[in-house]
């Protein structure tokens, strides 16, 4: 695994936007090349960085949802319909646009393949991106850690990756998804919409004497009662690792 | 205004450190709890960054950018204990 970042102090770099896909109505995947990027582990993210005409600058994070064996960069962009960045990102920068960015940056929210335990992923949203990253980079290693993703999304239309989620839980083994609709279900789902709750969890997730490695992205209230449920289940909150987003879910 | 937290701090601490910083260990001056940089919460802009422990939510870092330099207060922090490569 030689891809750790080089030493030395972090720049911010020119990007090319390549290929886009859209995740659903208002998140949309980017494809960039930047030129000799480092590699980068699942979890880590990039700083974005606009600048107006008149120098105003406007700088945020976002998680890489690629995993590095593919070789490329991508992230995916949830809109934020009052934001300053975010709809710059999915409705406005056409193929062939260039941005500035740093990274890759950030060595906690990771998850390494030299990890033993199982992996809980619980995801709020679009805080499943570097969650995905790490399903990827597993997939691609085929590693055979178990993996469990729960993933909270408001209705079937805003569940990003539904396809390649599908598929994966079909074709890369041990790992389970487990959808969790918060206000509109698919037809015919079991249940009525409800948001995670500790059955959620304590059904889906892994049991505390697994001691798996637990990772929470989110929104900050989803995040805090994801962990909070996590603890009173029994899990360890050293191996609980949360990041949380600005943005609503 | 919704905090994030110490993970969207990696980037600024990167153009400062030659290590990543987010995944060091602080211990609040305040309350002595203990845990990553990623976990304290996060409150500011781009220009002035507070870290907050997430226990007792006294401040442990600022992180506040001038056009021509950067501040970095960690007198919250009584100290950060930091992995070195390979670890």
């Amino acid at each position: 695994m030689a891809r750790a970042a080089l030493p030395g102090r972090l720049t911010w770099r020119a990007a090319t936007l390549t290929e886009e896909r859209w995740e659903s109505a208002t998140a949309r995947t980017l494809v960039l090349d930047v030129p000799d990027w480092p590699g980068h582990l699942p979890g880590q993210h990039i700083d974005v960085r606009l600048t107006a005409p008149d120098g105003y600058r406007a700088q945020r994070s976002y998680s890489i949802a690629s995993a590095w064996e593919s070789k490329t960069v991508e992230l995916t962009v949830q809109r934020v319909d009052d934001g300053e960045v975010s709809p710059y990102l999915t409705d406005t920068l056409q193929i062939g646009e260039q941005l500035e960015l740093r990274g890759p940056v950030g060595g906690w929210f990771v998850w390494r393949e030299t990890q033993q335990t199982p992996v809980l992923l619980v995801a709020g949203g679009s805080g499943v991106v570097p969650l995905m990253a790490m399903i990827r980079a597993r997939g691609a290693a085929k590693n055979k850690t178990p993996f469990r993703l729960i993933y909270s999304v408001r209705t079937p239309g805003d569940a990003c990756y539904a396809d390649e989620l599908a598929r994966r839980v079909r074709d890369d083994p041990g790992l389970d998804v487990k959808f969790v609709y918060t206000r509109k279900t698919p037809d015919g789902w079991p249940a009525p919409p409800k948001r995670i709750d500790v059955a959620t969890i304590n059904s889906y997730g892994w049991p505390a004497e697994f001691t798996p490695d637990c990772y929470v992205c989110g929104p900050t209230t989803f995040v805090e009662a994801a962990a909070d449920i996590l603890v009173a289940l029994g899990h360890d909150p050293k191996r609980i690792r949360t990041e949380r987003f600005g943005g609503t879910s | 205004m919704n905090p994030l937290d110490g993970n969207a701090m990696a980037g600024d601490l990167r153009e400062l450190f030659t290590v990543d910083v987010t995944a060091a260990r602080y211990t609040c001056a305040g309350c002595g709890h203990a845990d990553a940089v990623a976990t304290l919460i996060l409150w500011g802009q781009e220009m002035g960054q507070v870290g907050r422990c997430p226990h007792c939510t006294d401040v442990v870092v600022r992180v506040v950018q001038a056009p021509d330099r950067v501040f970095l207060d960690l007198r919250g922090s009584v100290r950060l204990e930091l992995p070195l490569a390979g670890s």
